[in-house]
């Protein structure tokens, strides 16, 4: 039985999986101490839990758990990234380098520093999405302290080269900071191997709860940061705050399912992925946006041209899905992620992101093809430039008449 | 696990049931991010205006006043950081007896430029006039006082200190994180242009706070991203817990006075008691919540009694929860002038929703046991 709508927005969040919800309840209920209390076992049972996870965390990718520091989510985890190296590091220069299809959280936070007389330069991606090496050498200068670029893309899916770039940035002992916000259980991380110095995590995109994130900072190498939260001292001192413990234990059981079961999932992710892909892809005009080798198995984001994307997400209101990432999904301004694959912006206008998670069925993909199909037809039959493009007219020769 | 009596309220509370009830389904089959457009993030979207009018109208505030974080550490943190980033280095004023996560962010002020300045307090632990008035004559920019103390529970009168502050051209800061719940709050009355609340403090989760900020405060975010909370605090919102936070604020603003009343009861008879063992209640001299007792006994180190109380079965606390693995003595009891030696004694001792009439017997008869035990072994050594 299929239930309504389907939901084909895992990238914006996902469900708690059920078997970390149970283990959070106990936390909302007789356990509930301040894993900062020293003087009874409520403390120190909370403690334990919160150090539990940590290790939890740690064995997902590979890190030791004392690498793992807790924050509030991936957009604090960012900021507490770029702006803690950015200030620590800024007696060593003032550059900045970052990719112009990053997260909003790591732009922004980017364009703040600026703002504090930090330089940046956005890179420009391929075509398909992807970093190409020799732009971001070519971009390095003497004063460049940080480089921060996100292993998987929330609207496109694609997996950056973070191996490489690791190698070149310890190379030139500038420190790397990835937003894996998106990577946790959908591609294998291994930070003992990656020369990765800060990693930022969320527990929402991965079946956990919202409300935490952990930023994972490197002991060996050491990398050193000023802290953005200040007060009791917690997390070592890098981030001051008690201790959500009912969301920790959630991150934690969250992540430890992730490492048990990724492969698996993401085979039959993967399969339903490719279902959705081979419905899609006979239709006219219908472009996928970004490298589908090099994509994580969740993520489809197509291009229905001449169909305005806002309409065709009314038109398909039994399936959630976003025509960009969440966040910025409140403007109407076409994603800059697709401007910056060379997308003009009717054709990112017309874009649709289907991410495609644990829960996500055959019989919903089959739906959602279905549906697309018939709804694409109808709002192509209004569209009177699509009449002209079935006519035969080049669009791009068309000479409007101004209003 | 055997279940020792919690008398630890001022670190934390546990969740009220009907909180939990609430939250519930957002960690279920309600899971959007507010910030989708499709159905599940609109049920998201619209829990999360609902949590807000309950917040505002706990604390008499407008909907619109209230901004979500992720506790009261941040809460205070962005108030602090975010107004010293929209003004020229000046005077930051925070009392002596603040939380760290009002002192600490005010010290990193003191590293960009700023004068921090710490306002001293008298033998009860309120804001000491004379140096009230000598701040206000050095034109202070950012003031931060908070409504009442984690340890000492003193109240201080916030509402004449924000209006002096005002009319000194200061933008004034209350962190109220132990106030709500405890005693009647308003923020239109006690006229702050911030006010830290938090979740976890009165039966709410933990993971949820909110900064009440005036409308016409301009404040630079501390955490920059999707423009969350109308761009002053970024990042997918926390469902959940900013639900439970709703729903905390509702039930604990319903019950206030009578609650009040009843803990105010509670801790006479526990103060009596406590007295009788001959030690020293700090601050009863001051108006306080009427939940909290601090308290130091002459020659019995406070974090012994509490281990040896831990043991007995009663969970209560040496010094803040925050600073709990710090030895140092209480900064509040030294900025009250209290010896070092004694402060060293303290106990904190904090009342809450289940707390009975029992517990409070039990209590007390169970500290008298462990005060005599440790005053014996001292006079065995002696």
């Amino acid at each position: 039985m299929l239930k309504f709508p389907i939901y084909l927005d895992y990238s914006a969040t996902t469900p708690v999986d059920p078997r970390v919800a149970e283990k959070m309840i106990p936390w909302l209920t007789e356990h509930f101490g301040n894993p900062a209390s020293r003087s009874h076992p409520f403390g120190w049972e909370a403690e334990k839990a919160v150090e539990d996870a940590r290790e939890q965390v740690a064995a997902l990718v590979g890190a030791d758990s004392r690498e793992i520091i807790w924050t509030s989510g991936a957009t604090e985890s960012n900021n507490l990234a770029i702006k803690g190296a950015a200030q620590f590091y800024k007696g060593k220069g003032k550059h900045i380098i970052t990719v112009k299809t990053e997260h909003k959280a790591v732009l922004d936070t980017v364009r703040e520093l600026e703002r504090l007389g930090f330089e940046a330069t956005y890179l420009d991606v391929q075509e398909n999405g992807l970093l190409d090496l020799e732009v971001l050498k070519a971009a390095i200068r003497p004063d460049t302290i940080l480089v921060s670029v996100m292993m998987v893309n929330n609207e496109i899916g694609v997996v950056q080269p973070i191996a490489e770039i690791g190698e070149i940035c310890r190379d030139k002992g500038i420190v790397f900071h990835v937003d894996a916000a998106q990577a946790t259980g959908k591609v294998d991380i291994n930070l003992a191997e990656l020369k990765v110095d800060l990693m930022s995590f969320s527990a929402h995109k991965t079946y956990g709860p919202k409300g935490i994130g952990a930023l994972f900072v490197r002991r060996k190498p050491r990398v050193r940061l000023e802290a953005q939260m200040h007060g009791g001292g917690h997390e070592r001192g890098l981030r001051s705050g008690t201790l959500p413990t009912h969301q920790i234990v959630g991150m934690g059981e969250a992540f430890r399912i992730a490492r048990e079961e990724m492969h698996a999932e993401n085979a039959r992710i993967r399969a339903l992925r490719d279902r959705l892909l081979d419905g899609l892809k006979d239709m006219e005009a219908v472009y996928v946006n970004g490298d589908l080798e090099h994509r994580v198995p969740h993520n489809l984001n197509i291009s229905f041209a001449y169909v305005e994307g806002e309409s065709l997400i009314m038109a398909i209101k039994d399936v959630a899905v976003s025509s960009g990432s969440a966040c910025t999904s409140a403007s109407l301004e076409p994603s800059y992620v697709l401007r910056a694959l060379g997308r003009d912006d009717e054709l990112a206008h017309s874009s649709i992101r289907f991410t495609i998670g644990r829960f996500t069925t055959a019989e919903e993909i089959d739906y959602t093809i279905d549906l697309l199909k018939k709804r694409i037809g109808k709002l192509r039959e209004l569209s009177p430039l699509w009449e002209m493009v079935q006519e035969g007219i080049d669009l791009n020769t068309v000479q409007w008449a101004a209003h | 696990m055997f279940a020792p009596t919690y008398l630890d309220w001022n670190a934390t509370t546990p969740l009220h049931p009907a909180v939990r009830e609430a939250m519930l389904p957002w960690l279920d089959a309600r899971f959007g991010n507010a910030s989708s457009r499709h159905e599940y993030g609109r049920q998201a979207r619209a829990a999360i205006d609902t949590a807000r009018a309950q917040v505002a109208a706990a604390v008499g505030a407008h909907a619109t006043e209230v901004v979500f974080t992720s506790g009261g550490s941040e809460a205070n943190n962005l108030f602090i950081k975010g107004a010293a980033a929209c003004m020229k280095p000046g005077l930051v004023a925070v009392s002596a007896i603040e939380h760290p996560c009002v002192r600490e962010p005010a010290r990193q002020l003191a590293r960009a430029g700023w004068t921090l300045r710490e306002i001293a307090v008298d033998a009860a632990g309120r804001i000491d006039p004379d140096d009230w008035a000598a701040v206000l004559r050095a034109r202070p920019s950012i003031v931060s006082v908070m409504r009442a103390n984690n340890e000492t529970g003193v109240l201080q009168d916030v509402a004449r200190l924000a209006a002096e502050a005002r009319a000194a051209g200061a933008w004034f800061h209350t962190d109220a994180v132990q106030a709500l719940g405890k005693t009647v709050l308003d923020f239109r009355a006690l006229g702050v242009h911030g006010m830290t609340l938090s979740a976890h403090k009165i039966g709410g989760p933990l993971g949820a706070g909110a900064l009440v900020l005036d409308k016409r405060v301009e404040l630079a975010p501390l955490i920059a991203g999707g423009g969350q909370e109308r761009g002053l605090r970024s990042g997918t919102e926390n469902v959940a817990a900013i639900v439970g936070f709703g729903v905390a604020c509702e039930l604990a603003s319903a019950q206030v006075e009578r609650e009040a009343v009843r803990l105010a009861g509670l801790r006479e008879r526990l103060e009596a008691a406590v007295a009788g063992l001959g030690a020293r209640i700090f601050s009863t001299g001051a108006e306080r919540l009427p939940n909290t007792c601090f308290f130091a006994i002459e020659g019995i180190d406070g974090e012994t009694l509490v281990g040896k109380l831990d043991r007995a079965g009663f969970a209560c606390a040496s010094g803040s929860a925050c600073s709990s693995a710090n030895p140092e003595p209480s900064r509040t009891l030294t900025a009250m002038g209290v010896a070092p030696e004694l402060a060293r004694n303290a106990v904190r001792v904090s009342l809450g929703r289940d707390t009975t009439e029992q517990d409070v017997e039990r209590f007390a008869a169970g500290l008298a046991r462990q005060v005599q035990e440790l005053r014996n072994l001292t006079a065995m050594a002696v």
